[in-house]
């Protein structure tokens, strides 16, 4: 059999065939497989969704209960049968909940690792690598200039800032699922024991990744900090309101933002950021091929990102490889999103301009 | 080396003066000698070592990584220091060694032949983090611009202790890399380090802008007035080495040394003291254009056709030091006839003249001669006329800019109603706001016909409040983005029209319309015009006629002080 009648691309998104199901597809259809709750991958409107308990509820607290027909929760590990092809979630290292869905089916194993990262981090379970004959990478930094620093390091540079500038708020933008909630982690890790202030649009997300069991510390609405407490402080908030007039209540402030875009210089500069951290919940060029190598596949997929170069590489190992021109993946959350470009023009939240 | 890098990174993101200062003293204090005395040097530009070429990167990144893949890479990033920098592959194992110090890096390239430096530079790659690499390449290339001043960097090893920074610029010429006993002095350790050079630079009196509301208060009989030229301001200082010899230096007013430069003015100069005035190109004795001066601005060296077509010149107007006595503490009368004692005595072959006093009985009458240099002494030089200054006649030279002894008082702006086209957002305080404007004038027959082109970029000049303003027409009124830039309309009958009020024009190939603003900056907000009433091109082009000059401006960039908008790169 050729992998394809188990899986191939679709307008939709990765469709199967012997499965009548879709992974992660970016228009509602009747049965959907969902790796995790970023809302390029994770849409409201399925009939049937099949995702990991955490998963389900993100997408919950982001679309209310009623995002789908009908919903299954997956436990890692534990087989289920869609239609006849068999069904896994394994932990990808992304963001809390997040999975890789292996298929197997007439002796033909398929993983769609989604969005993954092999490095650690404390609110994600580790990624874990499947032995497989196809695997589907995506490819956000697949490209050798990205290799991401210790997190420890660049949470280093924002706590010496708080040191150098004691007296001016630290607005750092953050995807409000995942990062937001990693940098927090981190920084308590480093030892930063004040409130960190939050942006309305990370509220309900981060008292959600508290119920799991994530300690988090003490966290405030940054609307109702006064001017004492937002002086020094380190404020979470969306890329996109380091631009909005929700900014304008921080006098003076230091402007940092988490991502591995920040890396490159250009991108830092393109969108006024004064203190980038290079922060990523992606695997970085070397995680990628560790993570590849590690699948033992055959045949590698790229859905999104640089498929190019990443195309390239597997090609000269060996591998048989193929870029799946994947369209509407990295662009409505997670770093695949140029920062700016996703500046909403009012805050998607009930936020005001003070 | 490392920690060096990762000032430098960040220095290169933080737009605010005094968080500059902040950094690089935070570096001075938990960096110890002499490797902070390096990095003073490379921040002040004072380290000069055999510079790599591009080419060489390129071969040595060559020779470690797939060509597809750097070629991808280097598209993506687009900076070849900064793509070679991220991608290239340390060896493992050396990442445990203490990496290269900014010394040992400094001394391997000062003392190297070109022949070793593949070896050299690789050995240092394989040992730095990727900001250790991006740094190194930046310095070695000549393009480290991270925005800091040798002024600034002065200024942050003033703030290790209580010396003001000019104190710090004072003891400055005497010394050099690694600075052991400037930084032993400021951190209060050592004594004042003994200044050896004979023609050391004089901190600079500066004067503040006169508002018609402050005219009123002043009495005149207690002011001196004088032509404000349109130069370049210049401390020139002569005196005898230890050697008997003298040596003479001009310096800008932050204590640039740029001798090198004016070499036929510095020969010239024959007095023994340090002298205050304008560098000005003379012509068969009649000031010229700051757009011909521009010619001789920004160059390391200068050729002899250059200094025969373009003659440096100074025209005097205060004295700080006149055979060894220091006039500083004297007043300003005082000085005036020692320096007019001094230029009749030393006339140095016609390259240093007083610049003359403007004779003036009230207020409005100085308002006159301002307005009409030409029919008040100034003559053919009017053009080069920007103003006139008033000094008390009682005041000493003091440093810096106090507030009272000094007064600018410039003549009338030119001003042009234009339409704003391009908005991008500021930074700091500003980073939310859209606060950087790209505003053009129509190309027609008559005003809204033809097309707007784009003629500057303001980003001051308005109130908060104005601010505001613009902030939310842009806002409201975005009809296309690139990155942090945000297109306005702007169409005969939609759009915000700006008064721009700015000091000359100058051409340049740099801008679609082919001209180039000086100072240009928003005089008014005329939300009752339509943008079809706003002015053309052709009036731009009569205001340039009378100084038209052969070729355009070497560097319009110095003369706007800013970079290249995205939006004009379109």
């Amino acid at each position: 059999m050729r992998p394809e009648e188990l899986l191939h691309t679709t307008p939709q998104g990765l469709y199967s065939p012997a499965g009548d199901f879709f992974i992660d597809p970016t228009r509602p259809v009747a049965r959907a497989l969902i790796t995790h709750g970023h809302s390029d991958h994770a849409r409201a409107g399925h009939g049937a969704v099949l995702a990991t308990r955490q998963t389900l509820d993100i997408m919950a607290i982001r679309y209310g209960e009623a995002f789908a027909g009908t919903v299954q929760a997956a436990d890692y590990g534990a087989r289920i049968e869609v239609n006849g092809v068999g069904v896994r979630f394994h932990p990808a290292g992304h963001i809390l909940g997040s999975a890789q869905i292996a298929l197997d089916w007439r002796g033909c194993t398929i993983v769609a690792s989604g969005d993954y990262k092999p490095g650690a981090d404390p609110t994600a379970l580790p990624f874990a690598p499947v032995r497989c004959h196809v695997f589907i990478s995506e490819a956000t930094f697949g490209l050798p200039v990205f290799r991401h620093p210790a997190p420890a390091a660049e949470i280093a540079k924002l706590m010496d800032s708080l040191a150098l500038f004691p007296e001016r708020a630290h607005l750092v933008g953050a995807y409000a699922l995942g990062k937001a909630q990693r940098v927090m982690a981190l920084l308590r890790a480093a030892g930063h024991e004040r409130p960190v202030l939050l942006h309305g649009a990370m509220e309900k997300l981060t008292a959600y990744y508290r119920t799991q069991g994530i300690d988090l510390g003490d966290t405030r609405p940054a609307r109702d900090a006064s001017p004492t407490e937002r002086a020094g402080a380190v404020v979470l908030c969306p890329p996109g309101a380091l631009a909005d007039v929700w900014s304008r209540r921080f006098p003076d402030p230091v402007t940092a933002f988490a991502s591995g875009w920040m890396r490159i210089r250009a991108r830092a500069r393109q969108n006024g950021v004064e203190l980038p951290l290079i922060l990523s919940d992606h695997a970085d060029w070397d995680e990628l091929q560790v993570a590849i190598r590690a699948t033992g596949c055959e045949e590698l997929w790229v859905t999104h990102g640089q498929e190019d170069a990443l195309v390239h590489w597997a090609t000269q190992e060996g591998l048989r490889a193929r870029p799946l021109h994947m369209v509407g993946y990295g662009e409505e959350e997670g770093e695949s999103a140029a920062p700016d470009a996703s500046a909403p023009e009012a805050p998607p939240t009930p936020e005001v301009a003070p | 080396m490392n920690r060096f890098a990762a000032l430098l990174d960040r220095l290169a993101y933080e737009p605010r003066r005094n968080g500059k200062i902040r950094l690089i003293a935070a570096y001075f204090r938990h960096t110890p000698d002499p490797e902070r005395g390096w990095a003073l040097a490379a921040l002040t530009g004072a380290l000069s070592f055999r510079n790599a070429k591009p080419g060489l990167i390129r071969q040595l990144i060559g020779e470690r990584t797939d060509p597809v893949l750097f070629a991808l890479s280097y598209d993506y990033v687009g900076d070849l220091s900064e793509t070679v920098a991220l991608m290239w592959p340390a060896p493992h194992g050396l990442n445990d060694t203490e990496p290269p110090s900014l010394e040992a890096i400094v001394h391997a390239f000062t003392h190297m032949g070109r022949a070793e430096m593949p070896a050299v530079l690789t050995s240092l790659l394989d040992r730095l983090d990727e900001t250790g690499r991006w740094a190194l390449l930046k310095l070695i290339t000549g393009g480290l611009r991270i925005g800091v001043s040798a002024r600034l960097a002065k200024t942050a090893v003033a703030a290790l202790g209580d010396h003001a920074p000019d104190a710090v610029e004072l003891v400055w010429p005497g010394l050099a890399p690694p600075y052991q006993e400037l930084f032993a002095w400021a951190e209060g350790r050592g004594p004042k380090p003994e200044t050896e050079d004979p023609a050391p630079f004089r901190p600079v009196m500066l004067s503040h802008p006169l508002e018609e509301a402050d005219v009123e208060k002043l009495d005149p009989a207690a002011f001196r007035a004088e032509w404000k030229w349109d130069g370049i301001r210049v401390q020139a200082a002569r005196a005898a080495g230890p050697d008997g010899r003298h040596v003479t230096r001009l310096y800008s007013r932050t204590g640039e040394d740029i001798s090198g430069a004016f070499p036929d003015l510095a020969e010239a100069l024959a007095f023994d003291g340090v002298v205050d005035g304008e560098l000005l190109i003379l012509r068969e004795g009649r000031v010229q254009s700051f757009n011909v001066l521009q010619q001789r601005l920004n160059r390391k060296t200068v050729s002899a056709k250059l200094m025969l077509d373009y003659p440096a010149h100074i025209r005097a107007y205060d004295v700080l030091v006149a055979a060894g006595e220091d006039l500083r503490e004297q007043p300003f009368a005082a000085r005036r006839a020692r320096l007019e004692a001094l230029i009749s005595a030393h006339p140095a072959e016609g390259r240093l003249d007083l610049s003359p006093l403007v004779p003036f009985p009230s207020w409005d009458a100085l308002a006159q001669a301002r307005a009409d240099p030409a029919a008040h002494g100034a003559g053919e030089d009017a053009e080069a006329v920007e103003g006139v200054m008033l000094k008390r006649a009682d005041s000493p030279y003091l440093p810096g800019r106090p507030k009272g002894p000094w007064w600018k008082w410039k003549r009338d702006p030119h001003s042009v109603d234009a339409v704003l086209m391009y908005a991008q957002r500021g930074h700091g305080k500003r980073s939310s706001y859209y606060s950087d404007y790209t505003f053009g004038v129509w190309t027609g027959e008559t005003s809204g016909t033809g097309e707007l082109v784009p003629v500057g970029k303001a980003y001051f000049g308005f109130t908060d409040a104005e601010l505001i303003e613009i902030d939310r027409f842009v806002r409201r009124h975005t009809v296309n983005r690139f990155g942090p830039v945000r297109e306005v309309v702007h169409t005969p009958t939609e759009g915000l029209v700006v008064e721009v009020a700015f000091e000359g024009l100058a051409r340049s190939t740099r801008h679609r319309s082919g001209l180039a603003m000086r100072f240009p900056r928003i005089a008014r907000l005329r939300w009752d015009k339509p943008p079809l009433e706003a002015d053309r091109l052709e009036t731009l082009e009569k205001m340039i006629g009378g100084e038209d000059e052969s070729h355009a401006p070497r560097r319009p960039t110095a003369v706007l002080g800013k970079q290249r908008s995205p939006a004009e790169e379109m």
